[in-house]
């Protein structure tokens, strides 16, 4: 094994981090870990004889601290790069600095918004999720008031801003269920983190 | 099992903080098959997720997490006794829920703002316990300012829980807060909350002699027993058994 310099290293590991984002997200398949913004890094720690990355370390880092899917995409990550001919791999979770939803790229909110899952609204500031009761139904002028988030939550299936919250948490803790008062379906938000 | 016997600080610390997860997310998790609904149910356990994920982090801080959650003793624990009392009707379980998320809000708030060894974690947690503090609050003011029934079932549980909510501002080794500031907050906080809800702040003592709240030093309450036989017994009857 061979230890690369700077710029090989450079080189394979972007390379590299293309590979392992390209995993699809296990609990949301539409998106892939890059797009949801999990994959942090990749190291590579060794090369072999051909110049090809032999060790490599993954630092991923979960949604929620108790989100079982990490283990899932773990997994997956080891597989690609195996498969890319990467013999050593090791993941390791990273939790500094949080995820946040701010995280997730433009192109993997449309995909949200494709697949029926309303996409988490940018938050301004580095704050925790503001706390206000009974704010639960938005429209479009929601955003006026001080204090309320930017912008409405819109249906991911008529785009109403007209929508109402039915439940702080849904399918998974990354979700809210909220219903749409315009065309009545309900449907998943990706909640603000 | 008992502790570890070589507690440093941040050990004794990430084994309260993570024992105060793991034994409230089991709690919870005893909801599941029984809430009112089927949103409620949803709800309860993805809270109880978001607290096992960071009573992993904390526990495998102090030593093997499997080790520590499911071979140690009951006087080895080193949780509050408010996680660990009974989910008793919903109005029990908000009310735990609104004195606890409001106190794990507020402190990891302030670890997240520090250096200290639990400053990552708490990072991440404080985005989630503020999810769980704004369900506890919605459901204590809808309760409250609800039927007769459920007024006088919240009242009732706010009373009960209250003499374990002084526990919580007695100083942890390794968890560098101000204790008093904390509990001036949270006091504050979940006085406007009961306020709103149209309930009468209890008037019972929170700390002292006659209260409870050892459960930082190893005692608990009688129910602990028979929760940890429960959540235990899978993994002591079938040592190194995997799916």
């Amino acid at each position: 094994m061979v230890t690369p310099t700077p710029l090989e290293a450079g080189l394979l590991e972007a390379e590299l981090l293309e590979v392992a984002g390209s995993v699809p997200d296990p609990e949301l398949p539409v998106l892939t870990l890059r797009e949801l913004g999990v994959v942090r890094a990749v190291h590579v720690r060794g090369t072999n004889a051909a110049d090809a990355a032999d060790a490599v370390e993954v630092e991923l880092t979960p949604t929620y601290t108790g989100c079982p899917a990490i283990e899932a995409m773990s997994v997956d990550i080891e597989r690609v790069l195996r498969a890319h001919g990467v013999r050593d791999v090791t993941v390791r979770t990273v939790l500094a600095p949080a995820w946040s939803t701010d995280d997730i790229s433009p192109e993997g909110r449309r995909k949200l918004r494709e697949f029926g899952i309303a996409p988490p609204r940018t938050r301004s500031a580095s704050e925790p999720v503001p706390l206000t009761l009974g704010a639960t139904r938005t429209h479009a002028g929601t955003g006026t008031t001080e204090g309320e988030p930017q912008e409405p939550v819109r249906c991911p299936h008529c785009g109403s801003a007209d929508t109402e919250l039915l439940s702080r948490f849904s399918s998974t803790a990354c979700k809210a269920l909220r219903r749409c008062l315009a065309c009545r379906e309900p449907f998943d938000h990706f909640k603000e983190l | 099992m008992t502790a570890p016997s070589t507690d440093t600080p941040a050990v004794s610390a990430a084994l309260a903080l993570g024992d105060d997860a793991l034994v409230l997310s089991h709690r919870l998790g005893e909801w599941m098959g029984h809430a009112p609904v089927l949103e409620e149910e949803v709800a309860l356990a993805n809270i109880a997720l978001d607290l096992l994920g960071q009573a992993r982090v904390l526990l495998s801080m102090a030593g093997d997490e499997d080790e520590l959650a499911y071979l140690r003793e009951e006087r080895a624990f080193r949780n509050l006794q408010l996680v660990e009392q009974p989910n008793g009707d919903f109005a029990h379980t908000i009310a735990r829920q609104l004195y606890f998320s409001t106190y794990q809000h507020l402190l990891y708030a302030r670890l997240a703002a520090g250096d200290g060894p639990f400053a990552p974690l708490a990072a991440k947690a404080v985005k989630e316990t503020a999810y769980h503090r704004d369900h506890a609050e919605q459901w204590t003011v809808r309760l409250g300012d609800g039927t007769e029934e459920s007024r006088t079932r919240m009242n009732r549980a706010c009373a009960a829980l209250w003499r374990f909510t002084g526990e919580m501002f007695q100083p942890v080794e390794g968890v560098d807060v101000d204790g008093a500031a904390l509990e001036a907050e949270w006091l504050a906080s979940v006085a406007d909350v009961l306020r709103r809800a149209t309930l009468d702040l209890p008037e019972g003592p929170r700390s002292g002699a006659w209260t409870a709240g050892a459960g930082r030093q190893g005692l608990h309450t009688e129910s602990f027993g028979r929760m940890l036989a429960e959540m235990q017994h899978l993994h002591r009857s079938h040592p190194g058994a995997s799916w």
